[in-house]
């Protein structure tokens, strides 16, 4: 690990991987520390957390993290020159930049923000200027937005930008100009709010989920989230970019072990 | 690290994968090239394939416990008709032996499942699941050792190819299980499989199961010991080979188990956690010395 960064509630981790394979926009890693994985309280962790990735540049990789649990908080922790194990990139991320020229509107929530910065990298680079629709529980989360150019954000608490949530900031975007794309990730509520948003006005959206996994490369079958036909598809590799038209409904019970 | 026979079939070195721990065509998918360098069992266990479809059970699936996991996961396949059609062709071009795995509510869905497997020339052993709850009884095949050596009896004429049974290690006596699936004419056995668990919902009030399907199957580091105890006590009933499996994280564990009478061992849990472990516990598997 090279470098951990605080970015107000949040941590960025940076680690040198010069060699890695380029991950695509949506992509995650699964990660562990490479010393004392384990003996935290109930002593977890025992799996590797999955986790965006964030950015790449100058051969590091970016991660953000919030210490929510024993495996987040070894990880938040660690310090330079530490090691950790990484394993991705992994998954299918999102497809961009969008056909037929439909605007981008990117909406984030809270650590979920992170897919959104390479993100908007990734468009930038191609040309395309993105919307960007941040939200927040808090000021102290809220400085996370630095981590995206130019984001209108809302808090749960109003201390920062609109109080209140990000999907009212996006109802207004869209009242303005429906010929969008959206592209989110965040937590299960806000995702099934703009699922059902973006359904209702036909705009499509792309997803990126969080499941409990144990592994990340479609062995466990422990990620299944289910889709509209009845059926399960697996966040790490039939995602975790999944398109909203496919989902049943983002449930909240599938959260990862933290 | 050095070649084994096992069943007939010659294998370049003694690990191989617990069933439904490795899926090896999401992994090709995952890492292509990396993975063909190095497969990292010397044969490849399928996951569980039953007569018809099944989705699986609801989310959540998983449980993260004291050095372990508890899955839920439900046994999702395509069924018979899917696996042979479409998976089988891409499992036969492993650079390894494959064994396919099945599990049946009867003896007649069984002997159905494995005359079908027989068949087929891509498949080079049979494993059976005996982890499922008989229609009639309702209780596991594979916990009755009466149960146990008739339902392999009645199967056991239905392929020329091994037969290798997977032991429940819910059960009151293993060791009599595996000796009764000796006599009713099995040529391997493999435990252990999942020891049943539950986990409650952290938050919930009134109390909640957190898995979808109530109660899961715990395995990792957590199991180690008592897998440690029921391949020692299994090996010494039995005389045909055992493979040994729960918790090996490394050559020493998969040592253990082969020092308590293991042929095989599998590692199963370890290998989500890294997809290269199988490879690993390999190479650092010295030959036996002293």
């Amino acid at each position: 690990m090279s470098a951990n960064e605080q970015l107000g509630a949040y941590r960025v981790l940076r680690v040198s991987d010069p060699d890695g394979p380029r991950p695509d926009p949506g992509q995650f890693a699964m990660l562990a520390a490479a010393e004392r994985w384990g003996g935290g309280e109930d002593e977890r962790p025992y799996l590797a957390r999955a986790f965006s990735i964030a950015r790449v540049r100058d051969g590091e990789a970016h991660y953000l993290l919030e210490d929510v649990g024993p495996g987040t908080r070894r990880l938040c922790e660690l310090q330079a020159g530490e090691g950790l194990l990484v394993l991705g990139p992994l998954g299918r991320g999102f497809a961009a930049p969008p056909h037929q020229d439909r605007r981008p509107l990117l909406v984030g929530g809270g650590v979920g923000i992170a897919p959104l910065a390479i993100l908007q990298d990734t468009l930038a680079s191609a040309d395309f200027s993105s919307t960007v629709l941040l939200g927040f529980r808090d000021g102290a989360r809220g400085e996370g937005a630095a981590l995206l150019n130019g984001a209108s954000v809302a808090t749960d608490d109003g201390s920062v930008g609109h109080a209140g949530l990000v999907t009212e900031l996006l109802a207004s975007e869209l009242d303005r100009d429906g010929y969008a794309v959206v592209y989110a990730c965040g937590p299960a509520p806000m995702l099934e709010a703009v699922r059902v948003m973006c359904m209702e006005r036909d705009v499509p959206a792309q997803l990126a989920l969080e499941a409990g996994m144990a592994c990340g490369f479609g062995a466990c079958y422990g990620c299944a989230v289910r889709t509209r036909g009845g059926g399960y598809l697996r966040v790490c590799v039939d995602g975790p970019v999944i398109e909203a038209a496919e989902l049943e409904r983002v449930d909240e019970h599938a959260g990862a072990p933290a | 690290m050095s070649p084994v026979e096992f069943c007939g079939l010659e294998l370049a070195h003694p690990i191989v994968n617990g069933s439904g721990t490795f899926d090896a065509i999401a992994a090709y998918r995952a890492f292509g090239e990396a993975l063909k360098q190095e497969f990292p069992f010397a044969a490849f266990i399928s996951k569980t394939i039953t007569l018809r479809p099944r989705a699986g059970n609801p989310a959540p699936r998983l449980w993260e416990a004291p050095a372990g996991l508890i899955n839920s996961i439900g046994l999702p396949n395509k069924g018979l008709d899917g696996y042979l059609a479409e998976d089988l062709s891409q499992l036969a071009r492993l650079p390894v032996p494959l064994i396919t795995n099945v599990m049946g509510s009867t003896a007649a869905e069984i002997s159905q499942l494995v005359q079908r497997c027989d068949a087929r020339e891509e498949i080079n052993a049979i494993e059976l699941n005996v982890s499922c709850p008989n229609v009639q009884t309702g209780l596991d095949i594979g916990a009755d050792p009466r149960q146990l050596e008739e339902v392999v009896r009645t199967v056991r004429p239905h392929t020329s190819k091994s037969l290798i049974v997977k032991l429940t290690p819910n059960a009151a006596d293993v060791a009599e299980c595996a000796r009764a699936a000796q006599e009713g004419g099995a040529d391997a056995v493999s435990l252990i499989n999942t020891l049943r668990a539950m986990a409650l919902a952290p938050t919930a009030s009134p109390a909640t199961r957190w898995l979808g399907g109530g109660t899961g199957g715990l395995s990792g580091p957590a199991i180690r010991t008592v897998a440690l105890a029921q391949v020692a006590a299994v090996a010494a009933r039995v005389e045909i080979p055992v493979i040994g499996m729960g918790g090996v994280q490394c050559a020493a564990h998969a040592r253990d188990l082969i020092d308590v009478g293991a042929t095989l061992v599998a590692v199963g849990t370890e290998s989500f956690r890294d997809p290269l472990a199988g490879a690993r516990i390999a190479r650092d598997l010295a030959p036996h010395s002293t």
